[in-house]
C-alpha cells in the first residue's frame, strides 16, 4: 500500500463518474432526437433518470468525503426510483390510448388482446342479447 | 484535470439540453413535449450535481431532492389530461 495516492484515485473516480453520468444525459438527448415514436423515446429518457443520476450522486458522495451526505443522496436516488415508473406508466398508458405509437415498431402487443376482450365484454353488457363473440367479428 | 472534466461535462449536458429543447419545440404530440421536458429537468438536476461535485458545496442538493420527489407530477398530470381528452 506504499506509494498509492488515494487522493488521486478518488479524483479519477470522480471524473469518470461525472463523465459517465453526463454521457447518459447526452444519450437521452440523442435518443429524443433520433427515435421514431413516443414509446422508444421513453426508453431513451430513462437513462439519465436512473443510471445517470446514480453516477452523478456517487461522484458527489466521493467528492464530499463525509458520510453525513450519503443518506441524503441515497434519498434522492430512492425517490427518483419510486417516481420515475409512475410517470412512465401514465405517459405510456396515455400514448397507447391516444394511438401515439407506430404499430410497425412493436415486436409484441400484449395489450391489444386485453383491450379487445374488455371492449367485447363492454359491448355485450350494453346490448343485452348480442353475444360477445359475434360482436368482435362484427367490429372487424 | 478537474477543469477539463468540468468543460467536458458542460459540453455534454449542453448538447443534451439542446436536443431536449429541440424535441420540445418540434415534438409532434403533447406527450413528446412532456417527455422532453422531463428529460430537461433531469439535465438541470445533473448540472446541479456536477456543480456540487466540483465545488464540494452541497447547498444545492435540496433542489435535486425536490426534483426527484416532485418532478413526476407534471408528466402525470399532462398524461391524465391527454387520456381524458381522448376518451371524452
Amino acid at each position: 500500500m506504499i506509494g498509492v495516492d488515494w487522493n488521486q484515485i478518488r479524483e479519477i473516480a470522480i471524473a469518470v463518474l461525472l463523465i459517465v453520468g453526463c454521457l447518459m444525459s447526452l444519450a437521452a438527448g440523442i435518443g429524443l432526437l433520433r427515435f421514431p415514436d413516443l414509446l422508444s423515446r421513453m426508453h431513451a429518457a430513462t437513462k439519465p433518470q436512473v443510471l445517470g443520476l446514480f453516477c452523478l450522486l456517487a461522484a458527489v458522495a466521493l467528492s464530499a468525503g463525509q458520510w453525513v451526505w450519503v443518506p441524503v443522496l441515497a434519498l434522492v436516488w430512492v425517490f427518483q426510483l419510486l417516481t420515475a415508473p409512475v410517470s412512465a406508466h401514465m405517459v405510456g398508458r396515455a400514448a397507447y390510448r391516444s394511438k401515439h405509437l407506430k404499430e410497425a415498431t412493436l415486436v409484441a402487443d400484449d395489450l391489444a388482446q386485453v383491450v379487445k376482450g374488455a371492449q367485447a365484454l363492454e359491448d355485450a353488457r350494453r346490448s343485452d342479447d348480442a353475444p360477445a363473440e359475434s360482436d368482435v367479428e362484427h367490429r372487424g | 484535470m478537474m477543469t477539463v472534466v468540468v468543460w467536458v461535462c458542460g459540453a455534454l449536458l449542453s448538447l443534451a439540453a439542446a436536443a431536449a429543447i429541440w424535441r420540445i419545440m418540434r415534438g409532434p404530440s403533447l406527450l413528446d413535449r412532456m417527455l422532453a421536458a422531463d428529460v430537461l429537468l433531469v439535465i438541470v438536476g445533473s448540472a446541479l450535481l456536477v456543480h456540487a461535485a466540483m465545488t464540494k458545496d452541497l447547498s444545492n442538493i435540496v433542489f435535486v431532492l425536490i426534483m426527484a420527489i416532485a418532478g413526476f407530477l407534471g408528466s402525470v398530470t399532462v398524461a391524465r389530461t391527454v387520456a381524458a381528452r381522448e376518451q371524452g
